[in-house]
C-alpha cells in the first residue's frame, strides 16, 4: 500500500501551487483544477509507470493526456512536483514568453506535455492514437487520458469512443472528472448527460465507478482495478465522482469558481485552509 | 519550346495510391488511417499488403485527425485520406490545434478537390481548403499536377518532418511529369522558358498551362510557365526571377481567388517586385454539378481562360 500520507501532503501542497497560479495573473481555472487534483496526484506519483526524463515518444512507459486543458494549473503543479521541470517554474503561468501556457501546449516545449488541449473534445482521439502506436510497438504499457464530464457533450468524444470499443483498444483508461458542473452551470441545466454509465457500457466500454473521486486510497483501489481490466478487448472508462473546488470550502460545490481567479482576501482565506506541507515555489 | 507528352491518361489519387504502396514497403513507419474512402483515395493496396498499420475509421473525420495525431507519439508517421472537403474544413480545429499546434508529424491526404470532383456538386467540391491550410502555422501545402508528381510527393513527405497538406484530385487528366522524377518540397518546376509573360499554375491548372503557352506561342508570345507543387512554403526565387524576365503574371489555380496560391503569388511581388497579375481561379463562388470538362470551362478554368488571363495581363505591362 501506498503512504497516503504524503500524498495527501502532496494534494494540499498541490491546492496551493493551484491557488497561487491564478491568483498571480488573475485568470486561469481553479474549480476544475482543485477537483483533479487528488487524482493527478495518485496518477504520477502512484499509478503510471513512467520514466524520470521526458521523450516524446513514451516507449515502455505509461502516458497520460489531459483532454480538459483548462485545467492545466493542476496539471503544471503536479508535473512540476513529479520532477519534469523546476517548481520555480509554475511562478511563470500565463506570463509573456513562459512555457507554461494558458491552456497546456508542446509548442514552447514544456516537459511533460505530449499534445495540446484546451478546445475540448480531442483528448480521447489522440490517446487512442497513442494506444495503437503501443500496439504496433509491442509495448504493453498503458494510455491514461482524464477529460471533462461536461466536454462529453462534444461530438469527437463519441466518434472516439464508438472507435475504442470497436477496435478493442484495451491499453486505455479514459477517467471522465464527474463533477456535474460546467461553464454555464450544472451539466443537467445546460445539456444533461443523462446516465453515463450506461452510455459507456452501450458503447461496449467497461466501466469503473470511483464514488469519491477526492480521496486517494478510494482512487487507488479504483484505479487499481480500472488497470486489472486492461488487455481484455475492451476500453475502460472511470467515472470519477469529484467535486469541483475540493479543498477551499467556499469554491466547493459550485460552477462559480470555474474560471476565475481569488482576490487577496480568498486567496488567504484559501491558503489558510490548506497549509504548506512540502514547501510553496 | 518545349514538348510535353501525356503518357496517358490517369488520375491523381491513383498517384497517392500508388506512392503509398511504396512507402507501405520502404517504411515500416508509416501507418494510413481512412475515413470509409479506401477505393477512392485508392488506399487498397496499402490496406491488403499491410492490414496491421492500417486504420479503418469509419465516418469520424475528427477522431481520424485526432488518433493520427495521437500516433505520431510511438514514432509513426500517420497519413490520413479521405475527400479534400473532410480532410480541412470539416476538421479545422482538430488539426489546428492536435497537429499543427502541437507540431505532429501527419500527412493528410486529400483527394475530391476542386471542381474537378464533378457531379456530386458544391457539397464536396471544397475550393477553400488551400487558404484554410496554408493559414495554419507550421503547416506545408501541396498541390500535385500529375499521377508522376502525387506518388513522388506522396514519397518525399514521408521524408520531412512536419505536417503536410497534399492536396490531389479525382478526375483522369494528363500524366507528363517524368516517371523518375525526385520531388523536392518548396521547389517550383520550370516547364517553360520565356520572355513575355510569367505562368505560375498548381494543380490540375499546370497542364492547362502548358496548352496555353503553345497557343500563346502560335501567337508570338512565349510564356514562362512555372508548376508550383508546394504553395506553402513558396518557391519566391523562382517567382521574382521569372517576373524579372517577364513584368507581368498569370496565376492559375483551381481554388477560390481568395486564399490561394494567387494571393500567395501576390504577396511576394507586393513586397518585392510590384507587378501587374490576372488571377485564374474561382471568384468567391461555390462550385456546382457538371462533369469536370464543363465546370472547369464555365468557372473559366481552362487554357483558354488562362490565354484570355495572359492578354488582359500584357495589356497593363
Amino acid at each position: 500500500m501506498s503512504d497516503s500520507n504524503h500524498l495527501n501532503n502532496l494534494v494540499v501542497q498541490v491546492r496551493r501551487d493551484i491557488l497561487r497560479q491564478v491568483h498571480k495573473v488573475n485568470s486561469g481555472h481553479p474549480g476544475g483544477s482543485l477537483g483533479c487534483a487528488e487524482f493527478l496526484v495518485a496518477l504520477y506519483q502512484e499509478i503510471m509507470e513512467r520514466k524520470n526524463t521526458f521523450e516524446m515518444d513514451g516507449k515502455e512507459e505509461d502516458l497520460f493526456f489531459l483532454s480538459n486543458g483548462h485545467i492545466s494549473p493542476v496539471f503544471y503543479s503536479v508535473l512540476a512536483r513529479s520532477g519534469y521541470f523546476p517548481v520555480e517554474e509554475l511562478n511563470t503561468f500565463r506570463l509573456l514568453n513562459t512555457r507554461l501556457q494558458g491552456h497546456p501546449t508542446t509548442h514552447e516545449g514544456l516537459p511533460g506535455i505530449r499534445i495540446a488541449s484546451g478546445s475540448l473534445g480531442q483528448g480521447i482521439s489522440a490517446a487512442i492514437g497513442a494506444a495503437q502506436s503501443k500496439k504496433l510497438n509491442h509495448d504493453t504499457k498503458i494510455v491514461y487520458t482524464l477529460c471533462g464530464d461536461g466536454e462529453l457533450q462534444e461530438g469527437q468524444n463519441w466518434e472516439a469512443i464508438m472507435y475504442a470499443a470497436g477496435n478493442q483498444i484495451d491499453n486505455l483508461i479514459v477517467t471522465v472528472d464527474y463533477n456535474k458542473q460546467q461553464i454555464d452551470g450544472a451539466t443537467d441545466d445546460v445539456l444533461s448527460l443523462g446516465n453515463l454509465r450506461a452510455k459507456f457500457e452501450a458503447f461496449d466500454w467497461d466501466v469503473v465507478d470511483i464514488k469519491n473521486g477526492n480521496d486517494i486510497d478510494a482512487i487507488l483501489n479504483g484505479m487499481k482495478i480500472a488497470k486489472n481490466k486492461t488487455g481484455n478487448g475492451k476500453p475502460i472508462c472511470v467515472l470519477l465522482h469529484t467535486v469541483m473546488g475540493n479543498g477551499v470550502d467556499f469554491m466547493m460545490h459550485t460552477n462559480a469558481w470555474h474560471g476565475k481567479a481569488p482576490n487577496d482576501e480568498q486567496l488567504e482565506k484559501a491558503l489558510k485552509q490548506n497549509p504548506v506541507t512540502l514547501g510553496d515555489y | 519550346m518545349k514538348k510535353y507528352i501525356d503518357t496517358g491518361k490517369k488520375d491523381t489519387r491513383s498517384g497517392f495510391g500508388a506512392g503509398l504502396t511504396e512507402l507501405g514497403k520502404s517504411n515500416e513507419n508509416v501507418v494510413a488511417l481512412c475515413a470509409d474512402l479506401i477505393g477512392s483515395l485508392k488506399m487498397n493496396d496499402f490496406q491488403n499488403n499491410h492490414p496491421e498499420r492500417f486504420y479503418q475509421v469509419g465516418i469520424a473525420e475528427a477522431n481520424m485527425m485526432g488518433i493520427a495525431a495521437g500516433m505520431t507519439i510511438g514514432g509513426k508517421i500517420p497519413f490520413t485520406g479521405t475527400f479534400a472537403n473532410f480532410s480541412t474544413g470539416r476538421v479545422y480545429d482538430q488539426i489546428r490545434q492536435s497537429i499543427a499546434y502541437s507540431g505532429k508529424n501527419v500527412k493528410i491526404c486529400a483527394s475530391h478537390a476542386g471542381l474537378t470532383l464533378g457531379e456530386d456538386g458544391a457539397t464536396h467540391q471544397i475550393l477553400e481548403d488551400i487558404g484554410l491550410m496554408k493559414m495554419l502555422p507550421g503547416m506545408t501545402v501541396i498541390n500535385t499536377c500529375d499521377f508522376n508528381q502525387t506518388k513522388a510527393a506522396t514519397k518525399a513527405i514521408a521524408d520531412y518532418n512536419g505536417p503536410v497538406y497534399l492536396r490531389f484530385g479525382r478526375p483522369k487528366v494528363a500524366n507528363f511529369t517524368p516517371e523518375d522524377q525526385t520531388f523536392e518540397i518548396g521547389k517550383a518546376i520550370q516547364l517553360q522558358e520565356g520572355s513575355d509573360v510569367s505562368i505560375v499554375a498548381t494543380g490540375h491548372l499546370v497542364w492547362e498551362a502548358l496548352q496555353a503557352a503553345e497557343t500563346l506561342n502560335e501567337q508570338g508570345i512565349t510564356a514562362d510557365v512555372i508548376n508550383i507543387h508546394t504553395i506553402k512554403p513558396l518557391d519566391e526565387a523562382a517567382i521574382l526571377n521569372s517576373v524579372a524576365k517577364t513584368n507581368c503574371i498569370v496565376t492559375a489555380e483551381e481554388h477560390n481567388i481568395l486564399g490561394g496560391l494567387g494571393e500567395s503569388v501576390a504577396r511576394v511581388l507586393a513586397k518585392n517586385n510590384p507587378t501587374p497579375q490576372e488571377f485564374v481561379a474561382t471568384q468567391d463562388t461555390f462550385g456546382e454539378s457538371g462533369t469536370p470538362a464543363q465546370l472547369m470551362e464555365k468557372y473559366g478554368l481552362d487554357a483558354s481562360a488562362i490565354v484570355n488571363a495572359t492578354q488582359r495581363v500584357l495589356k497593363r505591362k
